[in-house]
């Protein structure tokens, strides 16, 4: 079993940079994520077809395309990655940022689709009740449907987390393969493949890799069900 | 406080044209489903918009489409208690009755939560949930959450509706504990008589989206002819009166009134209270002379003031006791054998046991105020 802990230093990194890059990806996805699913689930208005499309493409291109077209417009002389870079000195280009918006980007579908869910169950009548006692929309917004949509709000979030910790083809098209800044589980797992004598270390981190992944699932199912139980919804 | 409504408004086929003022303690705005009461009392809260008009409340312009005013929801400080409560599903009942606490200026803070929760018996409650309470139940912690806004006008979107019998005589008494015992005004939709006979101050009778009606309870409820069909039975003269005494031996309770001494079933009520009492005009018979040999009690003599055609083969009779008015639904057969006409001096005959619990109830204070 010791060859399985022994992990060597490369391996270490890639285990804390895959945890850094998903968890930074599902927290930065968060915002945009709430804003848009409330957008579609609650907006009337026209091109809402075309921004649901738009959300829901990471989900059925090819992730290397995916990947492409972050390095056409997040890369150094992309039109977005320029101006950042510029203003922000944000730089995503082969950084580990660069890993965190790609596995951001693809694991957005999915965050949008499971809080969209969440808010269309919300029974809008009692919003409207919150506000004859007199809160505003921010409040009623903020104490009595983002508590409702919690449970949703984890499931999406552990969704996009375990989308980013698998995350392959965009990450390595967009930031390629570069350990200890962005060579993630996944990519130092077909490391490992490509090497003479590397299926020891490509085993130990997929066992790694299903561990976490296994753990985020069951966290998030242990933590809906508290929710749920809290909220006692008949 | 007054409540002026002078809106129209369409809605796909419906188109909802009514006008009304009210000033009562507790106004009903009365009428079968469909005739716009609700989308009305929504237009108060701020939850409907109307196409064209102007809602006041308390000298309070909240919506005047000319001069594109229009005041949101929760800058009204209307409380509005809803069909089904609606209660907040992940608070529990302390933190739901608190909500509107915290959006209320300090200044404008005028209920307390142990008078409140006193009023409304919902004490042991505090710590549950929503989901579980009894229909009962939620139905008073909405009251309850609606008057800790400390709102200026208290409206209620059939409260009732979707409890059983024994509910609904859970939650009258609060009701009239709150009409009675605090100043706030009431807007109260309803689409049951009894309800309204017991409740209200003053009607406002809605049909097919028009205002049919408006005024004192007792006067609109004579107006057979202004009552849904289906609740038309059920329609008839009321009457203030007052406990005289009780009659423990019969068990029964005599009320005064203008029109003489009426016996009821034993009352709970103590002796020298205010009853409001609903006679169902098909309840009452008309004798030409004073009956003998007649089991019925309470015999009210009295003078024709009107005689109206009704459904059917029935006339509606109205008759003038010393200054109340008895309604009698009769046949038209029967006023031709017995002659009646118009000045005609008459007893009215109704029997103790048409009185149930549904027709009498706790009568308004008669001191007037606000």
């Amino acid at each position: 079993m010791n060859w399985l802990l022994d992990l060597t230093p490369d391996e270490w990194n890639a285990v804390r940079l895959s945890i850094k890059v998903a968890t930074v990806a599902m927290i930065a996805s968060l915002p945009p994520g709430i804003l848009i699913a409330l957008v579609l689930a609650r907006g009337q208005f026209w091109g809402k077809t075309l921004l649901n499309g738009l959300v829901h493409l990471p989900l059925i291109l090819p992730p290397v395309v995916t990947g492409y077209l972050l390095l056409l417009s997040f890369g150094r002389r992309g039109p977005a990655g320029a101006f950042l870079a510029e203003h922000f000195g944000i730089v995503f280009s082969f950084r580990w940022t660069g890993a965190a918006l790609a596995c951001g980007v693809m694991g957005f579908p999915l965050m949008v689709r499971a809080i969209r869910l969440s808010i269309e169950a919300v029974d809008r009548r009692i919003e409207a009740a919150a506000g004859t006692l007199g809160a505003n929309p921010l409040w009623v917004f903020g104490t009595i449907t983002l508590p409702l949509i919690l449970p949703g709000l984890i499931a999406g979030a552990i969704l996009s987390f375990a989308k980013a910790m698998g995350e392959f083809g965009a990450t390595i098209t967009f930031v390629s393969n570069i350990p200890n800044e962005t060579q993630t589980l996944p990519s130092a797992i077909y490391t490992f493949t490509q090497v003479p004598g590397g299926d020891a270390g490509a085993l130990r981190l997929t066992l790694i890799s299903i561990v976490i992944s296994m753990a985020a699932l069951i966290a998030s199912e242990v933590l809906a069900r508290r929710v749920g139980k809290r909220m006692d919804i008949e | 406080m007054t409540v002026v409504v002078d809106i129209s408004h369409r809605l796909g086929d419906f188109e909802i044209d009514a006008r009304f003022e009210s000033a009562g303690r507790l106004t009903a705005l009365f009428g079968p489903s469909g005739s716009g009461k609700t989308t009305l009392i929504n237009m108060i809260a701020g939850l409907i918009r109307p196409d064209k008009g102007r809602i006041e409340a308390d000298g309070r312009v909240l919506v005047d489409t000319d001069a594109g005013l229009f005041v949101p929801k929760h800058k009204r400080r209307i409380g509005m208690v809803f069909q089904d409560a609606r209660l907040f599903p992940h608070m529990s009942v302390a933190s739901n009755l608190r909500y509107g606490r915290w959006f209320t200026p300090t200044v404008e803070r005028y209920a307390s939560m142990s008078a409140v929760v006193d009023l409304l018996g919902i004490g042991p409650l505090l710590d549950r949930r929503p989901a579980k309470l009894s229909g009962g139940e939620k139905q008073r912690v909405a009251i309850g959450r609606a008057l800790l806004a400390s709102p200026r006008l208290l409206l209620m979107d059939e409260p009732l509706a979707s409890l059983d019998e024994a509910r609904k005589a859970e939650i009258l008494p609060y009701i009239e504990r709150l009409r009675d015992e605090t100043k706030i005004p009431i807007v109260y939709v309803s689409h049951s008589i009894s309800e309204v006979v017991r409740l209200a101050s003053d009607v406002v009778v809605l049909a097919q989206g028009k205002v049919a009606a408006t005024g004192p309870t007792g006067t609109i409820m004579q107006r057979l002819d202004l009552l849904p069909t289906e609740e038309r039975g059920e329609g008839g003269a009321v009457l203030d009166t007052a406990v005289l005494r009780h009659d423990e031996a019969f068990g029964m309770t005599v009320l005064g009134s203008a029109a003489g001494d009426i016996r009821v079933p034993l009352l709970a009520t103590p002796a020298g209270a205010p009853v409001r009492l609903r006679i169902r005009a098909r309840d009452v018979m008309i004798a030409t002379e004073q009956p003998t040999g007649l089991s019925a009690l309470n015999i009210l003599p009295g003078t024709i003031v009107a005689i109206e055609p009704g459904e059917g083969p029935t006339v509606e009779i109205a008759v003038d006791c010393n200054g109340a008015t008895v309604l009698a639904r009769i046949t038209e057969q029967s006023r031709q054998t017995l002659n009646l006409g118009l000045g005609r001096n008459v007893y009215a005959v109704v029997k103790t046991v048409s009185f149930d619990r549904a027709n009498t109830s706790a009568g308004l204070p008669v001191e007037a105020d606000g």
